[in-house]
């Protein structure tokens, strides 16, 4: 298949030999559960149970709080002993609304939606289903899948393409997912095509993964519509605008979404949740996290229940070989640093590392000599330094101008900067910068409309008042006219 | 400088410094300089050491007095690098001071003054050069004929030391022109540059650089080695060499086929003078030149061709400084004007079309 070149990238070197041949495994039960209500973009769920309930797994324990937001499972049977804050899995290391769950070590299951003859049944439905069963996107975007899986209704689509690529170095959850359970995936990707009313699907994997493209060629094999495409390994492959540019030659347009050229994309692991939820009922509860980095003892694949501490999964894996530089959810380049290891592993965590000082490769900062690495690096053809340099000067402005809104925070740039400015770290500080004043300048015009409309309302009102008074004034001297004739 | 936490990624890094960039240009010139040396003696090897002495110690003062961190600016290889780029363009028996005043000119006042590791917006070691050049014409046009190292004519420490560090005036009558002087010497005099090139040009010779003309300027095969060097590396990309190669050959193809007795051919203009040295080396300065690619072709493309106007049409036999520092003064327009194109927008920024919505 013709392949279409993209823009800048970069190389970093891959460290998946780390895990990539390490099966899944299966962790024991641990005690506690702690279950953030807020696992997804869009609003936090609200809790269904209280404190002392006894809970089944796989039993809503939350559900989704309007349109963007998804429902929460309990991952295991037990006691619910907290719902509070609780270190939520956020870099500022805040505190988030999160349900504690007391494991009663029986694992028993409540009673499940019954298994879905989604071949017969109407796209609706399937999202109907992927939504109560709580599916986020699993690449670590955690966006509400059902919403994404509706978009058929809304916009003219074509094509369905699955991102197996997992361009993040290190990573290697979605590498042994579509080498141990093609089938499941394939299968979820059938309906997600269902759902979406489209006829054509690719499964984008990294050639670094031969093992999963043979796997996936070969569970794909009888479905002519499914098409196994093997991409050039170069980050950041896996950013979706990006893969279906590769895959289709079509750029998704500025502020726009890649619905918007006919084409929507799920993570392979998303489509083997889909799969659980549709065809078996099962809500997500579970994902597979890669444990690695050079100070992680035996790194490895895990099946992870959601709401497990990220300490506990460091201890199974023997924990450090030596005090670790850096922790990470997620991969070196878009992950979060972790502030602690209490905070609970959530439904978009692909990764645990532990980084030494060989993987971090940290050096002192230095002024930009202007070598333009960053700006060949970059895929969306910025050019960061003088966004960098904007942003140093407080002209944000001048730095939206330039794209600031374009940036899609891959990291590349930072990446190859010989003079390590932190680049991604002060777009995002701009990019949340700008949010906030664009928030606050919303909520003072509203608080204007509001006030100038109650203004106009109590004049109309009493405008209303005075006029009536004068239809009763006229009504009372006409009847008293009438009454003295 | 303390590093904040970082809270946003990547944690990890390609391993590329700043030093790392700056040790490879060094390593790149080094068949050049070694080639040059040995060319040109003694003389030359003091030469080249003492510009580079000054720069380092100019280098310190300054930092010094900017109030900033001596250690990692000093270690970062800028100054070294700048020093033996401005030596590489000096005669090679020029007197130490030549040295020392290019290196105040370059450090002080090309970098410093404009604030340092990548503010400045000339190419320090060619502001020193022409700054030189016009203050100091006799010194920095006189070049000597080729004394190869053990070779008889080769002076030894005591006379090299006074060609370097004693009276410039004794060591008279081995002083002769480069290439690119004779040659306008002579077409000025009303000889026919076809016949001079014709007895004098030698390509091969010329290749191999042994003739007079600056340290490190001569031979444009060890030139060509550390510029595909810096090319495999990746410290430079293509597009500056070539767009300048081109810019000066092409121009001279055109006026030597339309009056070959006035003007030299494409290979002259490139194998001759600083052409090679400016295209690897000088033109594809990181700090100085622009940063998308587009713009780098014009910026290289500009600069060849003003090195020819400038060698042909003007005072000087050699325009490669004056061309650099023209064109630096123009790289933050051809940055401001000529962007790479952002994904999903159009040239001018305006988001591309899609398809309806479904109503």
């Amino acid at each position: 298949m013709k392949l279409f070149r993209i823009r800048g990238g970069v190389h970093p070197k891959e460290n998946k030999h780390l895990t990539e041949d390490k099966p899944i495994s299966p962790l024991p039960l641990f005690f506690y559960y702690h279950i953030p209500l807020q696992q997804h973009i869009g609003a936090p769920a609200e809790p269904e149970v209280v404190v002392g309930d006894r809970v089944l797994k796989g039993q809503l324990i939350a559900s989704a709080r309007g349109m963007i937001s998804a429902n929460i499972h309990a991952p295991t049977s037990g006691t619910i002993t907290a719902i509070g804050p609780y270190i939520a899995p956020h870099a500022s290391g805040l505190q988030g609304r999160t349900i504690t769950l007391e494991a009663d070590g029986k694992d028993e299951w409540a009673e499940l939606p019954a298994p879905m003859d989604w071949q017969n049944a109407k796209p609706v439905e399937i999202s109907k289903r992927v939504r109560e069963c709580g599916v986020v996107g699993m690449g670590g975007a955690t966006f509400p899948s059902s919403v994404k899986l509706n978009l058929g209704g809304r916009y003219e689509l074509d094509t369905l393409v699955l991102n197996g690529s997992e361009c993040e170095p290190y990573l290697t959850c979605d590498d042994r997912l579509m080498q141990e359970q093609a089938d499941e995936v394939i299968e979820g990707i059938l309906i997600m095509a269902k759902s979406l009313g489209v006829g054509k699907a690719y499964i984008g994997i990294e050639k670094n993964k031969p093992d999963a493209i043979e796997k996936m060629t070969e569970a794909a094999k009888e479905y002519p519509g499914i098409t196994v495409v093997a991409l050039p390994t170069r980050y950041p492959m896996g950013s979706e605008k990006h893969l279906v540019q590769t895959l289709t030659g079509k750029e998704t347009p500025a502020r726009g979404l890649t619905a918007d050229i006919g084409v929507v994309v799920h993570n392979v692991a998303t489509a083997k949740a889909v799969y659980d939820a549709v065809s078996k009922g099962v809500p997500l509860i579970e994902r597979i996290v890669t444990v690695s980095g050079r100070a992680i003892k035996t790194p490895r694949n895990l099946k992870v229940l959601v709401g497990t501490i990220i300490e506990d999964l460091i201890d199974f894996c023997g924990g450090y070989t030596e005090p670790p530089q850096q922790i990470l959810s997620g991969g070196p380049m878009m992950g979060q640093p972790i502030r602690s290891t209490s905070i609970p592993l959530v439904k978009g965590a692909n990764g645990v590392l532990a980084l030494n000082e060989e993987d971090i490769k940290q050096d002192d900062q230095m002024p930009c000599i202007r070598c333009a690495s960053c700006v060949a690096a970059c895929p969306c053809g910025l050019v960061p330094l003088e966004m960098s340099a904007h942003i140093r000067a407080d002209d944000l402005e001048g730095a939206v101008k330039l794209g600031l809104q374009d940036c899609i925070s891959c990291g590349s740039c930072s990446y190859t900067c010989p003079s390590r400015i932190p680049l991604v770290q002060t777009f995002n500080y701009a990019k949340g910068k700008l949010t906030e004043t664009q928030r606050t300048q919303h909520r003072q015009e509203e608080t204007k409309r509001l006030a100038e409309a109650r203004t106009i309302r109590m004049e109309k009102e009493a405008k209303a008042k005075r006029e009536a008074m004068m239809r009763k004034k006229a009504a009372m001297a006409a009847k008293r006219k009438k009454s003295a004739s | 400088m303390k590093q904040l936490p970082l809270v946003a990624g990547p944690f990890i890094h390609k391993g590329n410094t700043v030093q790392k960039t700056m040790l490879l240009v060094i390593l790149a010139l080094v068949p050049a300089t070694a080639y040059g040396i040995y060319l040109f003696g003694l003389p030359a090897l003091y030469l080249f050491a003492t510009t580079i002495a000054a720069c380092v110690l100019i280098e310190m003062a300054c930092l010094k007095l900017a109030g900033k961190k001596v250690k990692p600016f000093i270690f970062d290889g800028s100054a070294v690098l700048t020093g033996w780029l401005l030596a590489m363009t000096l005669p090679p028996w020029a007197p130490w001071w030549i040295g020392v005043v290019g290196a105040i000119l370059a450090i002080a006042i090309g970098k410093h003054v404009f604030g340092g590791l990548g503010q400045n917006l000339f190419n320090p070691a060619m502001v020193a050069r022409v700054a030189l050049l016009i203050s100091f014409p006799v010194e920095m046009t006189k070049f000597t004929h080729p004394t190869p190292l053990f070779s008889e004519k080769s002076p030894d420490a005591a006379a090299a030391t006074d060609v370097t560090f004693g009276q410039a005036s004794t060591i008279d009558g081995v002083s002769s022109a480069s290439t690119l002087g004779h040659i306008k010497t002579e077409v000025s005099l009303g000889h026919s540059a076809q016949d001079l090139i014709a007895n004098g040009f030698d390509l091969i010779t010329q290749s191999l650089g042994n003739v007079p003309g600056s340290l490190g300027e001569t031979s444009a095969i060890s030139i060509l080695i550390g510029g595909l060097f810096l090319l495999a590396m990746r410290v430079i990309s293509w597009h500056i060499p070539l767009s300048m190669i081109v810019g000066v050959g092409l121009f001279a193809q055109i006026f030597h086929t339309i009056d070959p007795s006035k003007y030299a051919g494409a290979d002259v203009h490139i194998l001759g003078g600083a052409t090679l040295l400016g295209a690897f080396f000088i033109a594809t300065d990181l700090v100085t030149s622009p940063v998308s690619k587009t713009a780098q072709i014009i910026f290289g493309f500009a600069i060849g061709v003003l090195v020819y106007i400038i060698r042909t049409w003007g005072g000087y036999p050699e325009g490669m400084a004056f061309a650099v520092l023209l064109m630096n003064a123009v790289t933050p327009l051809l940055d401001r004007y000529i962007k790479p194109r952002v994904y999903g927008r159009d040239r001018k920024g305006t988001p591309l079309e899609f398809g309806e919505k479904k109503s």
